[in-house]
């Protein structure tokens, strides 16, 4: 068993919700990434580690200034790379590589895979990459063992939807909402169904994200899916310099089926 | 409208374009792209958009024999495509009223659109209201500042505009903060965007609308020289629409002129202050399309530069990409400087000021005319009006004179 298909099988051993976090490498700062992403993998399953982009066209505000702050604090590809090696070593915990495809055009697809996999990074999550335009990536990452996630949303139609669980080689993400990352009021009343409609297509683990930010949400998401991704509210924590470790607790506990 | 050979039916030029955006704008775009068609096969469609561009547009815009930059700069003969005379003052209406047409016709009330200079914007507040349509538009900070005047006029044309205080403030990070508002509203709204940029089937559909210039072209030189292709077509290249516009109908021609695509170059493309796409960027993507691109070897990208906000952008549209790649058009940098040198030049000599974008392409007939020689033909576009940049043309003007000075 893979260490992502171990994240959902412990999960539905205890009878919740794999509970999925993200923060961006390189945030709040160089040592306080490594500080707050162990915190969180006390607690969570997986984590999905940011790799920082001058244009993140699908977040919103709050991971926008946190990506900004991160460049600032001058984190790279390689610099990624090493933060993710740095938890490898302390954890053996899924972790995601999230980021925009450009980053992964400019080092080379192959080139990029290979320094993922030597940091111990499990999968890719790229939300401007579609499977349509992965023909390229798709082959290098299976011969390298590193996992695919793709994303559907509410819009998706069920071509996509059969194209998409067809493609995804970690688990699928689902995205709660039509919009951008960022802590919302509530989860749409229309995610079940849509959580169902996946299911249906495949047997692959579904995880839900965006508007995930505490218990009410996190439950919301756990009844119906088996995983649950929260980063922007990890990211105002991060950022607020307290409460991570009571925020992960609020969100595991949400997890329960 | 002539069917071109390219996009494929993923919507490449040969490796460029496609649509590397988040999954929820895909089921709009295959919408969109089957809406596009179905309207564009619509003879009623059609006729609807000629007559817009006839009567409201003021089309046909006149080719103008430019005799005394002939003379000036002693070499070939200069034609001026005068885009500028168009309703609004630039070629960003004819793309403007196509789209929001289409809007109309798949029962979309909300439109967005980015705007760099302010000229897209104020053509997408124009169609808007003459087809009853909620206009917002995003627009960065900085440009906000740089072009107050057209920021008025969207919001006199009834338009609410957004400023956008992301990134680097300008037309790169409101065209992100558009795709955003696009990705959230997707159901409702309806992006106009204004360059031959963006997901499939943007680059071939702005296209479209665009090439009634490069159509036009055909038939008026015909009728003024007898013959249907120049030597030479020069245009200035940002994202690149005013350019594909008179380029493609000559593009996929056996015999086709040289096409110039002129890129701003800002301070130079060796200071690294610049906007040239093809002279000193790389293959990337950006804003759901492969193209050439600025970017540094983490990916991140580069921040532009230009003198004029409407080239202020850091990719080249896939098309033109693809034409770079492959020879079937040439790209040549021209500085902020020689582009307010070719900005007083046209001002000077034929009593048309230009602008800023535009300057860049007149800039470069300095080269270019005597290069050709005298028995040659040079069409230029010229996309828009100055009146929009003589207030930044004076700042940067005075601002250069006392850099000489000191």
């Amino acid at each position: 068993m893979n260490r992502i298909e171990t994240a959902f099988a412990t999960a539905a051993a205890q009878s919740r919700a794999a509970f999925i976090g993200y923060l961006p490498a390189g945030f709040p700062s160089l040592e306080g990434f490594t500080r707050d992403a162990l915190t969180i993998l006390e607690f969570a399953d997986a984590l999905e580690i940011g790799l920082p982009y001058s244009d993140p066209l699908g977040d919103g505000p709050t991971i926008q200034k946190a990506g900004e702050k991160a460049l600032e604090n001058g984190m790279t590809v390689l610099g990624t790379f090493a933060a993710a090696k740095a938890l490898r070593a302390k954890s053996d915990k899924a972790l995601f590589v999230m980021t925009y495809y450009n980053p992964i055009l400019a080092t080379g697809e192959a080139e990029f895979v290979a320094g993922a996999v030597a940091a111990g990074v499990d999968g890719l999550i790229l939300p401007d990459l579609p499977p349509d335009e992965a023909d390229t990536l798709i082959p290098i990452a299976t011969a390298a063992g590193l996992k695919l996630t793709f994303l559907l949303a509410p819009t998706s139609t069920q071509d996509r939807i059969d194209l998409v669980t067809a493609s995804s080689t970690g688990f699928v993400y689902a995205v709660s909402v039509t919009g951008v990352t960022g802590a919302r009021v509530g989860i749409p009343e229309e995610v079940p169904l849509m959580v169902q409609n996946i299911k249906a297509s495949t047997s692959k683990p579904v995880a839900v994200g965006f508007g995930v930010s505490n218990f009410e949400t996190a439950q919301a998401v756990a009844r119906v899916a088996d995983g649950v991704v929260v980063g922007s509210a990890l990211v105002t924590a991060a950022q607020r310099g307290e409460g991570l470790r009571e925020l992960c607790t609020e969100i595991l506990a949400g997890c329960a089926k | 409208m002539q069917n071109f050979p390219l996009p494929d039916a993923r919507g490449r030029f040969g490796r460029f374009g496609g649509r590397y955006v988040p999954e929820t704008l895909i089921p709009a775009l295959e919408e969109l792209s089957a809406a596009y068609q179905d309207a564009k096969n619509d003879p009623a469609f059609m006729a609807e958009f000629e007559q817009t561009l006839r009567e409201f547009v003021g089309r046909p815009s006149l080719l103008y024999y430019a005799k005394n930059l002939t003379e000036r700069l002693g070499g070939a003969k200069i034609y001026l495509k005068r885009e500028d005379l168009n309703h609004t003052g630039a070629h960003k209406i004819n793309n403007t009223i196509g789209q929001v047409m289409l809007a109309k016709r798949m029962g979309k009330k909300r439109i967005i659109a980015e705007t760099g200079a302010g000229q897209h914007g104020v053509a997408t507040a124009t169609a808007c209201a003459l087809f009853g349509l909620e206009c917002i538009v995003y627009q960065g900070e900085e440009d906000v500042r740089r072009q107050a005047l057209n920021v008025f006029r969207m919001k006199l044309l009834g338009a609410e505009v957004r400023p956008v205080s992301s990134g680097t403030r300008t037309l790169k990070d409101a065209t992100n903060e558009a795709i955003r508002d696009w990705v959230t509203n997707v159901r409702s709204t309806f992006y106009v965007l204004g360059s031959v940029v963006g997901p499939h089937p943007y680059p071939a559909m702005v296209r479209d609308f665009q090439s009634v210039i490069g159509e036009e072209t055909k038939t008026q030189l015909l009728e003024l020289e007898g013959r249907i292709n120049p030597d030479a077509i020069v245009a200035c290249v940002g994202g690149g629409s005013n350019a594909i516009g008179i380029f493609a109908p000559y593009a996929y021609l056996e015999n086709r002129p040289r096409l110039i695509g002129v890129e701003a170059a800002g301070h130079g493309v060796e200071s690294g202050l610049h906007a040239a796409s093809v002279a000193g960027g790389k293959v990337g993507v950006l804003h759901g399309s492969l193209m050439y691109l600025l970017y540094d070897e983490n990916g991140q990208i580069v921040p532009a530069h230009s003198v004029s906000a409407g080239l202020d952008y850091p990719g080249i549209g896939p098309e033109h990409s693809y034409y770079a790649a492959n020879g079937v058009a040439e790209y040549v940098p021209i500085t902020d400087r020689e582009a307010l040198d070719g900005f007083k030049l046209l001002s000077e000599c034929e009593g048309i000021i230009p602008a800023l974008e535009t300057a860049h392409a007149i800039a470069y007939l300095k080269t270019l005319a005597p290069e050709l020689g005298k028995d040659k033909i040079i069409v230029v576009n010229l996309s828009g009006r100055g009146d929009k940049d003589v207030q930044e043309a004076m700042r940067v003007m005075t601002d250069m004179e006392n850099a000489a000075k000191a």
